[in-house]
């Protein structure tokens, strides 16, 4: 009993467990077939698409990026060159904890406050997938140490890149420029112009100064590489590559030394400088002080550098050159001169006698000379020599604000001069219809009689006056001021100049210009308001001083500087040409509160011009001395 | 005299299955040259190092007995249960998780212990128990395969404790557990799946949650389960041939010659090498239980039954894990991927299938 028992329990086991097993291997093949399904759909439905990300996956097309033209001044010396050096730089969309990265990264590798400050303000402006540098110009220990440890720290990658550098520091800053990392609407203008393609891997653009206007020329062609990649990013082998072009290495009309020079004459002071060649239109110096460093600007700007530049109230990032509009005071008044011979309101013998002011007609107001005693009797040639301004109140009113316009015009007043490099300004040559426009008013003769001495509405830029002088300079006939010299393509080695402007008119009759040109060399002789300047040169020199006033005088108050802080001191002015009979360099210069154009810009025209004519070189620092020549005011 | 040592030596060796055997180890060792780069056969060699001591270990469970194999259940399931408790107490802590015991003389994994000595014990049990099972044995064999699995958990080895309590289920299952308790614990776990949820790591939920949208992060948890889709959607029929896989040879496939090693073979060997794959198996499994079936004692038609399911088991999983329609866990390709451990219990079980399917005679007669 108990063995039949437990045989059919035996017996019934067995059956069960056979029946399971069939159970499992139905479900085993209903399993199986379920994964040949997924396969089936992965490897045939599926196959074009998994085939391209596979692809996707392997090859990458990485830019080439090409060398940087070089930027070297008219004799060949360097003012922006390349170096190659390695960066640590972070993909922050592939870092956990960015923060914490770095903090283990300064570990290992140095990295100051101010690398942290510049980084998180990278961060900021740009995507989280872009690799952005923590760290520039590695040493190779740094290097080694860092890939050693290279698996802590995904997302981080050492790159070899070419750097900009500005080895002349803040010499000529304004002119170079600088470049800066592509922000977005470097992105959206490259976008425009349909250059996406050769911006790929470009960090940089050039942003200011001849770096940013010849952007073209100096980037070159971005070449390309077909290569296979592992799941790290890392290049296996390359399967293709076209090289890339180098841009193009550009030379700019700027003599370096004689900008050296005419940057130390500054010394401490704010202002611009512009010197141009009377024949060419070439900018052989273009200063502005105070400059910058562009080298702070390459590799991404910290916030306290960059406050520090903007918030200077010396305003160094200022091309004062280009964009600063100050009255051109006396400088106007070879100008008004020619206007008036040019219209025949005034002939050279025409003579005044000077009471030390000027009045309109009916009219209480007295606009008063810089001399309160008058001049006496003045005539033309006089009142350029010792910048009469009595003589000018009533030449103004005599041509009218519309004539004095459309006769500055010529000169390139109230319009830009079209300067090769972007920023510039257009200062202001006012009249009837502008002040209408503008301030819908009436033009009152007292306007004119204030822009008869570079005052009241009349705005020039420092370049204006330059071209303006050398158009004197060239017998009348404007050229167009420039920067750039030649363009050395950097596929055939061929030098190439750039298209040369159209001939101007002349601006003024040759027998007009002759008169003020003498005029202009005895304002630097004995008796003229730049005679420190001229004394003792081995040359000829034409010039005209002037003074811009920074505070507006009330009716019958003096002018008296030592009430008056320094900032608000008058700005001196000084336009020249040199050798007087065959001008080989034109100037504008401006000093900031530097009162008197004769004792501040004087010296300054003259050791540019000693070095430019003669090769002299100063001997040891120039004085500028606002306090000299108070009685020889302008 | 030849013949008589082949005799000797293949006496308890059961042809069909070895030959099925002997040729996914074959392809095994092609593809794991392959994974590891098809530069160096270090790996390679090394594989056929653990290849030649997984054969004897199967060659010599199969001289055993499984008579001699009853016997050893309770020992072997004791032992491990002990090393699991040390491991918990003083185990070492590799990767975030608390796995190996170090004995002085050796480092040992104890759960790999527990492949074998969970369903050997509860297949025990149920022998010993043959008259008539009731509620009662099933709760004690249920409550003998939860400790392990539990101390296994906690560890945390989510993949080794699903693969012995699978082991072990299916012992429960042949042996004969009512439906309707099957039923009702299938019931009561769908309940507590919430509660299960909660104890699970982040991480585990993340592979769960990452199987349901691989996307959510590409370079994270979904890295893994989209780049071996890739490459074996890119395979296509025919594959791109051995040592040709872009995915797996410029390393985007993570693990590709442990875990993920099915993605490098469906990318180089295509839809024909999987289904040649799933056919190897197939045959494998139905010979397997063909010796269940046939097996003349419960202890060894359960453990039979056990052994083959759990292979299954393995292979669905791991092919499952790396197709992306189950989350991924750490199971190798059973006799594919690289790693000695896994072979060693592998072909250990079949050592023990081999001596069922030979011993029979003997027993019966």
């Amino acid at each position: 009993m108990m063995v039949g028992q437990a045989l059919r329990d035996q017996q019934r086991e067995l059956t069960v467990f056979r029946n399971r097993l069939m159970l499992s291997g139905l479900f085993i093949i209903v399993a199986f077939a379920i994964l040949l399904g997924r396969f089936s759909w992965l490897q045939v439905v599926q196959r074009e698409y998994y085939h391209t990300l596979a692809e996707a996956n392997r090859i990458s097309v990485l830019p080439v990026v090409p060398n940087r033209g070089l930027i070297l001044d008219r004799n060949g010396e360097v003012l922006a060159a390349n170096y190659s050096a390695y960066t640590l730089e972070i993909t922050p969309s592939k870092v956990a904890n960015v923060e914490r990265a770095i903090d283990d990264l300064s570990t290992l590798i140095d990295v100051t406050p101010r690398d942290r400050r510049r980084f998180k303000k990278l961060q900021e402006e740009s995507k989280n997938f872009e690799s952005l540098p923590i760290r520039t110009r590695l040493t190779e220990e740094e290097v080694a140490r860092f890939a050693v440890n290279r698996f802590r720290f995904p997302g981080f990658e050492i790159k070899a890149r070419l750097f900009r550098s500005y080895p002349q520091g803040e010499v000529a800053s304004h002119a170079i420029g600088y470049i800066g990392r592509i922000n977005d609407a470097d992105v959206k203008r490259i976008d425009d112009q349909g250059l996406t393609a050769n911006y790929k891997g470009t960090d940089h653009i050039g942003k200011l100064g001849i770096e940013g206007a010849y952007e073209k020329e100096l980037h070159g062609v971005t070449g390309s590489e077909q290569v296979e990649i592992d799941a790290g990013g890392r290049a296996i082998r390359a399967l293709a590559r076209s090289e890339p072009l180098s841009g193009n290495n550009l030379a700019v009309t700027l003599d370096l030394k004689l900008q050296k020079i005419a940057e130390e004459a500054f010394l401490d002071y704010k202002g611009a400088l512009v010197a141009i060649d009377p024949k060419t239109g070439e900018i052989l110096a273009l200063v502005s002080k105070p400059g910058f460093d562009p080298n702070l600007f390459v590799d991404g700007i910290d916030p306290q550098n960059w406050d520090a530049l903007n918030n200077s109230p010396d305003k160094p990032l200022n091309n004062r050159a280009l964009r600063g509009q100050y009255p051109p005071g006396s400088t106007i008044k070879p100008f008004m001169a020619l206007a008036a011979l040019e219209y025949r309101k005034r002939s050279t013998e025409f003579t005044i006698s000077d009471p030390g002011y000027f009045a309109l007609p009916g009219v209480a107001h007295r606009y008063r000379d810089w001399k309160k005693e008058g001049h006496g009797l003045v005539n033309m040639h006089k009142s350029i020599v010792i910048s009469c301004d009595t003589y000018y109140y009533g030449l103004a009113n005599e041509l009218g604000i519309d004539a004095i316009h459309s006769f500055l015009t010529r000169f390139g007043f109230g319009a830009r001069t079209g300067i090769d490099i972007d920023g510039e300004l257009a200062g202001l040559a006012p009249s009837q219809e502008w002040k209408w426009q503008r301030f819908k008013q009436k033009w009152y003769a007292g306007d004119t009689v204030s822009v008869g001495i570079g005052q009241g509405y009349l705005l020039t830029t420092p370049l204006q006056l330059a071209a303006a002088t050398a158009t004197i300079a060239n017998g009348g006939v404007p050229v167009h001021p420039h920067l750039l010299r030649s363009v050395q393509d950097a596929k055939t080695q061929e030098l190439r100049s750039p298209a040369a402007a159209a001939a101007n008119d002349a601006a003024a009759r040759p027998e007009n210009i002759a008169f003020v040109r003498a005029a202009m060399v005895d304002v630097t002789r004995p008796g003229g308001t730049a005679a420190q300047a001229g004394q003792g040169a081995a040359y000829a020199m034409a010039a005209k001083t002037g003074t811009a006033q920074v505070v507006g005088m009330k009716q019958g108050e003096r002018y008296d500087e030592k009430r008056l802080k320094q900032e608000h001191w008058d700005h001196a002015l000084l336009i020249a040409f040199a050798p007087a009979d065959d001008p080989k360099l034109a100037l504008a210069i401006l000093v900031e509160n530097g009162k008197h154009g004769g004792s501040t810009a004087g010296p300054i025209a003259r050791v540019v011009f000693d070095y430019y004519l003669t090769g002299k070189k100063p001997a040891g620092k120039v004085t500028l001395d606002p306090g000299a020549g108070d009685e020889e005011h302008d | 005299m030849i013949s008589r040592i082949f005799d000797v030596l293949t006496r308890r060796i059961d042809g069909p299955l070895m030959a099925a055997l002997a040729l996914t180890l074959a392809l095994g060792l092609t593809v794991v040259y392959s994974a590891s780069g098809g530069s160096s056969v270090d790996r390679a060699f090394a594989q056929g190092r653990n290849l030649a001591l997984a054969i004897f270990a199967l060659w010599l469970f199969a001289q055993i007995h499984p008579q001699m194999l009853m016997r050893l259940a309770v020992p072997v399931y004791l032992s491990g249960l002990a090393l699991l408790v040390g491991v918990a107490l003083f185990g070492e802590v590799r990767n975030g998780a608390r796995r190996w015991l170090n004995l002085g003389v050796t480092v040992v994994q104890p759960s790999e212990i527990m492949k074998i000595g969970v369903p050997l014990v509860l297949a025990w049990y149920f022998h010993r128990r043959e008259e008539g099972l009731r509620m009662r044995d099933f709760a004690i064999a249920a409550i003998v395969l939860a400790i392990p699995v539990g101390l296994i958990v906690r560890q945390p080895d989510l993949g080794t404790a699903l693969l012995i309590f699978a082991s072990g289920f299916f012992v429960i299952f042949l042996a004969g557990l009512s439906w309707r308790v099957l039923g009702s614990v299938a019931v009561a776990g769908a309940v507590s799946l919430p509660f299960l949820w909660s104890m699970l790591h982040d991480y585990q939920r993340k592979r769960v949650l990452t199987l349901l949208d691989p996307m959510e992060d590409p370079l994270g948890a979904g890295y893994h389960i989209i780049q071996s889709t890739i490459a074996i959607g890119s395979g296509g029929i025919l594959g791109k041939g051995w040592l040709n896989g872009t995915q797996a040879q410029l390393d985007f496939v993570p693990e590709r010659s442990t875990d993920f090693i099915l993605a490098v073979f469906g990318e180089e060997f295509g839809l024909i090498g999987n289904v040649v794959l799933i056919v190897l198996y197939m045959l494998i499994i139905a010979r397997g239980m063909m010796i269940a079936a046939n097996a003349s004692t419960v202890f060894s038609r359960l453990i039979a039954g056990a052994i083959t399911l759990t292979f299954f088991t393995y292979a669905f999983v791991n092919m499952g894990m790396v197709s992306g329609i189950l989350p991924v866990v750490g199971v190798p390709l059973p006799m594919i991927s690289y790693g000695g451990t896994a072979l060693l219990s592998i072909l250990i079980g079949f050592g023990i299938l081999m001596s069922i399917s030979t011993h029979k005679q003997l027993v019966s007669s």
